[in-house]
């Protein structure tokens, strides 16, 4: 029996108590005393929706795009030789690495009208920054490393003799993807693809400056809690705040589940 | 025929034909460098875009330099005690079995589901004027929003799983006997900590601590609830770099956000050359 049990277990809970369990706890507790009602009608309230609805729905949309793209990006990184292969598979985690109001400028200053990328989008008339658009741009910038780096190594394990044994029997390269890799990388994916979701609803800096933020239109939820703050309104605050992270905190399960599905294959 | 166009003929079964292979890697490359890539380049661009001297400037201007203190200093703090707790985490999750070990493991990852403003916001619940201890401790003259303990706290919230998650799978995969050989050669507790424990799992350490810092000293949602954006005292880099840009001050507010660009830079070359030297001594999942 190795020695530390006692201590290293104590000021694990200790800490994961002071630091994260009881604070949220304080979240959770706040809104209450609006009364029942009064959380309801917070929650609910026009501007509220407006910006749950652009959070969960730009996420969507940005983990939609990172599953095609990630997928695609880890296949490359797992199954091709190129040169440079290492630099770019090193990039990938740029947007882990890169502090998120540094990403948020810095995607601001390319899509802007007269930025490198936007004054040719606005040549077609298409409009980045400063849209719901910009939002999912953001999104997509900082979710393209979960779905990657969830890939990739599954896909870097699975067995080369199944494909082969695939390709003996006469399937095509098409039905070997999707009737032998496809199911072996799925949970997998769609692990990937829920934690860049996850990320994404949360996600505040690299949003607040390409996004414009006009009330019912362009307004993320986190930036309506700061908002709720600076106008003293606690109580609000908490309410949405306890909405986004009860809505997190059923994510969270969905991906443990996911998690769990993929280890047991 | 020579060789070469011989095998780009045959077409090996369990590989795509080239034509595909050729459109999909090249899709991928264009992908990563015209999306991932330009944001760091562009903020180097706009960062000199006024010339070296008033790059220079900005970062040595009185306010950007206490911020750098500042973010320098609540890194400090935060970076330390999130290792302590990633160890002492790991040690129990993985070297003793007991009920809800499982929760144990999820609840450690839970701050990385949570929004950073609401990791900012339930201190401000907490300690902030209106919240449930500040008043009491106003009495005491203790004031935890808008200042440094304020932004320690928010930063320890969200960095909390980096060193932990790091740790548990290696330290799961190197089970228990080298530490019970140590003990029953009659090493003490620390003894095996410090000789046999600490350095097998040196690398993995260093990785988490590494992620740790990075987040710990870019992190903006979180700092920026409970920061009050006081010049000088409580604006972390991050912090700054908005504060300046919202004054329309461009070029200053990418020369401060291009030191930041930097940390990212330096905490990606070594966090590939430690996947690729020490792979095999970091846990499963970087290996390369």
């Amino acid at each position: 029996m190795l020695p530390g049990f006692g201590i290293t277990f104590g000021f694990s809970v200790l800490y994961l108590s002071l630091i994260i369990l009881i604070p949220l706890a304080a979240l959770l507790a706040r809104p209450w005393e609006l009364g029942i009602d009064g959380v309801w009608a917070a929650v609910t309230a026009p501007r509220v929706l407006a910006a749950l609805k652009l959070s969960f729905g730009a996420a969507l949309i940005a983990s939609v795009i990172n599953a095609i793209f990630g997928l695609l990006v880890a296949w490359v990184l797992v199954r091709y030789e190129f040169p440079g292969k290492r630099i770019l598979d090193a990039l990938v985690d740029l947007p882990f690495a890169l502090p998120t109001a540094v990403a948020g400028i810095a995607l601001t200053s390319l899509y802007a009208p007269n930025g490198w990328f936007g004054q040719y989008l606005a040549l077609a008339g298409i409009k980045v920054a400063y849209t719901p658009l910009g939002v999912v741009v953001a999104l997509t910038f900082i979710g393209l490393p979960f779905v990657v780096r969830s890939v990739q190594p599954v896909l870097a394990e699975a067995e080369k003799e199944q494909e082969e044994v695939a390709a003996t029997l006469g399937a095509s390269r098409r039905q070997t993807f999707w009737k032998v890799i496809f199911p072996a990388i799925l949970p997998s994916w769609l692990t990937g693809a829920a934690l860049a979701f996850a990320r994404a609803v949360g996600e505040y800096g690299s949003v607040i400056f390409i996004a414009g933020n006009l009330p019912m239109v362009s307004e993320i939820t986190p930036l309506l809690i700061i908002i709720k703050l600076e106008q003293f309104d606690y109580a609000g605050a908490a309410a949405v705040g306890s909405a986004m992270l009860v809505l997190s905190f059923i994510l969270l399960l969905g991906i443990n589940m996911l998690q769990a599905w993929a280890r047991s294959r | 025929m020579s060789d070469r166009t011989d095998r780009r003929l045959f077409q090996p079964p369990t590989q795509e034909r080239f034509g595909t292979k050729l459109v999909l890697g090249l899709f991928a490359v264009l992908y990563i460098l015209l999306f991932l890539m330009t944001p760091l380049v562009v903020v180097f661009v706009e960062a000199f875009s006024k010339g070296v001297d008033a790059f220079l400037a900005a970062v040595t201007e009185k306010d950007a330099l206490s911020a750098i203190w500042l973010t320098l200093t609540v890194a400090a703090i935060a970076v330390p005690l999130n290792t302590m707790f990633g160890l002492a985490a790991a040690w129990a999750v993985t070297k003793f079995d007991f009920k809800g070990k499982s929760i144990l493991i999820t609840l450690i990852d839970l701050p990385f589901s949570v929004s950073p403003v609401i990791s900012g916001l339930v201190y401000v619940l907490l300690f902030g004027a209106q919240g449930y201890l500040g008043p009491m401790l106003d009495e005491l003259g203790i004031k935890v929003i808008f200042t440094v303990t304020g932004l320690v706290l928010a930063t320890i919230f969200v960095t909390f799983p980096f060193v932990a998650r790091e740790l548990i799978p290696l330290m799961q995969e190197q089970g228990v006997s080298e530490e019970e050989a140590a003990l029953t050669l009659g090493a003490s507790g620390w003894q095996m900590f410090w000789r046999v424990t600490l350095p097998n799992v040196r690398w993995g350490l260093l990785y988490g601590v590494l992620l740790c810092n990075a987040r710990a000293m870019g992190e903006f949602g979180a700092v920026s609830v409970v920061s009050g954006h006081i010049r000088g005292l409580t604006n972390t880099v991050p912090l700054h770099v908005e504060i300046l840009y919202n004054e329309y001050n461009f070029a200053a507010s990418f020369a401060v956000a291009s030191l930041l660009a930097m940390l990212a830079l330096v905490t990606l070359v070594l966090k590939s050359l430690l996947e690729w030297q020490f792979g095999e001594n970091i846990a499963a999942g970087h290996r390369h």
